[in-house]
């Protein structure tokens, strides 16, 4: 088995705005194949929350089963975290919320463990719009069980041994945004700016934040004839838009067109520019945003960009109208009601 | 469909000589959906707040409106309360089943029937009354479409006139169960009254039963099973609530809803709890793990194919060691089976819910003030332990009506295990996860959230060492199961120990548990009285089991283990437990038709396999 550690950037002495250094997000040494596209999603993953200056005990990371759910041991120790059952890290990570809704909860999934065996509880999640930023690092196949297709591989797609796909590929993004997710995009793990930003901008959001980051597996699903592959994604790749991400604790120095540029202001005070290279695609059109998607489809684009954003929709946790501390560590005083309390019950049941 | 089995026998001998007091069952065979829940909540509660003991148990079909469906109130002056084999005054309002009912009936029973279905002719040996309820019911509701509704409330009038419950009585259920419908209430008492009037104007007392005031109720409460637990779990300081809707679980977390709106949202008008109707039992029971992993007393409830679909989770629960409170209201078999009928038929399969080496802790309720208090025993074990504690309660327990003394305020304080907060690892500098420090096989666990740079761990199934470090070493995985395997002994000191009733001379020792116990108490007077067999009772309140439960078999030549499915699941999780010279001492009774335990049926086959 071949191991790549994955560094952060090379070591600085520099700290970010809370005074931590990068080497306070790394994580264990990966046990992923030389090159798999999960690495660098891992190293991007430490570099947004080292730039947003993320407190890494706030931080939940949650994953289902899989190459992609074995990732959250690469990448911020400092953080719990739980590799749970396959394709129900949504439910557990619902759990986690519900009990300490300060936690930043990060899921990392894959293309087999969402789209696949956990599509149950991916649908039901994105409805929630509960605050989680949730990754499928998606490469089209089980890269574990040793290279079958998931239900993201396109139509056509070939395997190593030629069998071909003949089964057309659920597209998480649509289905996120149909459903009721909030911050919706997709990118590439060679993407490093596009990537970056976007993942910065999914932690300054509160809600439901889903990336599908196509992950290509060097093993199992590179070659010729792939659609997940580096080559094919490079050469098809269709950007919406280029982006850049001011976050709360910086001013904007540069200023922006409004013609070109859309510019989002996070729930966190954040701005996410987004300049159009489509004109007049509106990042707030749920509709427009899975018409465009759809279209992409059809002419066999990888597109990537933030498809569609929603600052205003409540979080589940504002619908639950819970308190505003941890239900976890809630005192008896305020989980154990007195003693007429029961009393009371008592007597309407007399 | 009958609901009893008893054949007719001989003549009843009663008609107008006995007199047989608080001492009796009635059955309301109705239609579902015809409103006629009110109707026997009123009787039942009349007959309660005349200080008799009494017990509701409803047997109803799984559909919303027009099957057969039958209540039936048993009243004892001995406490007896458990479901009675025979029936002895039926309250026939169903023209579907009226012929079977009235067919299955012991001679000398009562029938009371509705006018137009003629069933005086089907038997010579009851006592049949007729009543008129459409003209009846005319007279005192103007409304015809309410009609239908308030007819049921004639026969509450009648029964009373006839068995002489206090019509004060009637009144006052009547007024409790309408309390905020003034119209309704003066409707019902309306129909109540001109049952109880034509009654006496028309109808002869022949039957040898009746009502008489006495004083076995004074302070009690009535109660189901399921709104018992939600109140417990509300007192156990429950802060998650996650769930899916399956008969006969639902009840407990929609009365809990209502329980912790009412006392657990603050004055600023926030709430201590989350509740969440999931899509499936995978995601409740992940969303109650996710809960537990991350700090909170976290709970789901459900039923016998819930129990199976959480059946992956519980084993990942059991090796990551996340605690949890699952209610398994236990019912008959599939979806498609009797998912209206009592079992309890989970308890094999969930002692071991799914894969590799897992058992899990069961607590085992018979009452509701047990289904109260095992909560908070619950939530306690399951943190201590850092495991999940099952429930298992019962439909006949969790929707049926239960006489019960008040609740007790929890007296043990909410424990919530070995946790280490940011101060304690600023002393110890780190921790080991899963690492034994206390011999209990429990180790150390922090929150997510926790400020400390050392709090964080990796959660994962049983690939891991005590640091919680990914490990595949033969050496690690054994060390871990044992430890696992400790921990499971370990909580053999603190589950709830069994109940023992037992005298100094005999020889018969029998075993139950949950709703099985209000059959087994009636049944050891029955053979103490018809068969003079003696007999020790242990009711068993958890499993893994206690050292009281090997002694109480060491002490008896001859155990009769009394459940309420076929393959004597109890007693296979026995045997695995006892020394292989006791495993010959064990005897199945098995109690199978989906309807609660009757003492009867016990006390019929015990004292055949003792040859008497």
């Amino acid at each position: 088995m071949a191991t790549t550690p994955v560094e952060p950037r090379s070591p600085e002495p520099k700290t970010n705005h809370i005074g931590l250094t990068v080497i306070d997000y790394k994580g264990g040494k990966t046990t992923l194949c030389a090159g798999c596209g999960h690495n660098a999603i891992s190293e991007r993953i430490i570099e947004a929350m080292y730039d947003m200056g993320v407190q890494p005990e706030r931080v939940a990371k949650l994953s289902g089963i899989g190459c992609s759910s074995k990732s959250p041991a690469y990448f911020m120790n400092r953080s719990h975290s739980f590799n749970s059952v396959h394709g129900r890290m949504p439910s557990v990570a619902t759990g986690a919320m519900l009990a300490n809704r300060n936690l930043i909860a990060l899921g990392v999934s894959g293309d087999g463990d969402t789209a696949s065996i956990g599509i149950g509880q991916f649908v039901h999640l994105m409805r929630r719009n509960l605050p989680l930023i949730y990754i499928i690092e998606d490469n089209g196949v089980y890269g574990l069980t040793k290279g079958q297709f998931s239900a993201t591989a396109d139509l056509g797609s070939k395997l190593k041994s030629g069998v071909l796909n003949d089964l057309p590929p659920i597209d998480t993004c649509t289905l996120a945004i149909q459903l009721g997710a909030t911050f919706v995009g997709r990118s590439f793990s060679g993407d490093k700016r596009q990537l970056s930003t976007m993942l910065k901008a999914a932690i300054a959001h509160h809600g439901t934040v889903m990336l599908d980051v196509v992950s290509p597996c060097v093993t199992f699903n590179d070659h010729e004839g792939s659609t997940k592959s580096y080559k094919y994604v490079k050469d098809h790749e269709e950007t919406l838009q280029e982006m850049s991400f001011v976050p709360h604790f910086e001013e904007i120095d540069v200023e922006y067109d409004a013609g070109t540029t859309v510019s989002v202001t996070m729930h966190d005070g954040s701005h996410l520019q987004l300049r159009k290279l489509e004109e007049n695609y509106d990042p707030t059109d749920r509709i427009a945003a899975m018409k465009r998607l759809s279209e992409a489809h059809d002419k066999g684009e990888v597109l990537t960009g933030v498809f569609y954003v929603n600052t205003k929709s409540p979080s589940f946790l504002d619908m639950l109208n819970m308190v505003d501390e941890p239900l976890a560590t809630l005192p008896e005083s305020l989980t154990r009601p007195g003693r007429e309390a029961l009393e009371a019950a008592m007597e309407e049941l007399r | 469909m009958a609901t009893t089995d008893v054949a007719p026998q001989g003549t009843g001998g009663q008609l107008g000589r006995k007199r047989i007091v608080n001492d009796m069952s009635i059955q309301v065979a109705t239609v579902n959906g015809s409103g006629s829940q009110s109707s026997n909540t009123v009787l039942l509660r009349a007959i309660f707040q005349m200080g008799v003991p009494i017990s509701g148990k409803n047997l109803f079909p799984s559909n919303i409106a027009g099957l057969p469906t039958w209540y039936t109130i048993r009243a004892n002056k001995d406490g007896y309360i458990g479901r009675k084999k025979e029936i002895d005054f039926l309250v026939a309002m169903n023209a579907e089943t009226a012929q079977d009912d009235v067919m299955s009936l012991a001679a000398g029973a009562s029938v009371l029937y509705d006018q137009p279905l003629a069933l005086d002719k089907l038997r010579d040996d009851l006592i049949f009354y007729s009543v008129p309820y459409d003209k009846i019911v005319a007279t005192v509701c103007p409304e015809a479409k309410l009609r239908k509704l308030v007819k049921n409330m004639v026969y509450v009038g009648v029964v009373a006139q006839l068995l002489e419950i206090e019509m004060g009585e009637v009144e006052k259920a009547i007024r409790k169960q309408f309390a905020k419908k003034v119209k309704a209430a003066t409707l019902n008492l309306g129909a109540a009254q001109a049952g109880f009037d034509y009654a006496k104007t028309n109808l002869q007392k022949r039957g040898a039963f009746y009502i008489e005031r006495m004083d076995k109720t004074a302070g009690k409460i009535i109660i189901d099973g399921n709104s018992a637990a939600a109140l417990g779990c509300m007192f156990a300081g429950c802060t998650v609530v996650t769930w899916y809707p399956i008969t006969p679980s639902s009840s407990l977390v929609e009365t809990m809803i209502d329980y912790m709106k009412d006392h657990r949202i603050g004055p600023d008008g926030k709430a201590t709890f989350a509740i969440v109707q999931a899509e499936d039992e995978l995601a409740a029971i992940g969303m109650v793990i996710g809960a537990g992993w991350a700090g909170a007393r976290s709970m789901t409830a459900t039923a016998g194919p819930g129990i199976s679909l959480m059946s992956e989770f519980a084993g990942l629960a059991y090796y990551a060691e996340i605690p949890g409170v699952i209610w398994d209201i236990q019912r008959v078999g599939p979806s498609t089976g009797l998912p209206t009928r009592t079992s309890q038929g989970d308890i094999l399969a969930t002692a071991f819910l799914s894969h590799g080496d897992t058992k899990h802790v069961m607590l085992i309720p018979a009452s509701a003030a047990e289904c109260f208090s095992m909560a908070s025993e619950a939530f306690n074990l399951a943190e201590q332990f850092q495991t999940l504690v099952f429930v298992m309660s019962d439909l006949d327990l969790g929707m049926n009506n239960w006489m019960s003394d008040p609740f007790e305020y929890p007296t043990t304080p909410i424990k919530r295990g070995k946790v280490l907060g940011k101060k304690d690892l600023e002393k110890l500098g780190g921790f080991s996860r899963y690492k034994d420090l206390d011999g209990d096989g429990v180790g150390y666990r922090t929150l997510p959230g926790t400020e400390h740079p050392a709090a964080a761990y990796f959660t994962r199934g049983s690939g891991h060492n005590d640091k919680s470090n990914y490990s595949e070493r033969p050496d690690d995985y054994e060390n871990n199961m044992e430890r696992l395997n400790r921990k499971f002994e370990s909580t053999r000191s603190f589950v709830p120990r069994p109940e023992i009733q037992k005298g100094d001379k005999a020889k018969i020792g029998i075993i139950a548990y949950g709703t099985s116990h209000w059959g087994i108490i009636e049944s050891r007077d029955q053979l103490h009285n018809e068969y003079s067999i003696e007999t020790d009772y242990l009711r068993l309140r958890a499993y893994p089991f206690t050292r009281e439960v090997h002694e109480f078999i060491e002490q008896h030549e001859r155990v009769y283990v009394v459940e309420q499915n076929r393959d004597a699941q109890m007693l296979s999780l026995l045997k695995l437990d006892l020394k292989p010279e006791l495993m010959t001492r064990l005897r199945s009774i098995a109690h199978l038709d989906g309807l609660p335990l009757d003492a009867r049926s016990v006390t019929d086959e015990l004292s055949t396999m003792e040859g008497k």
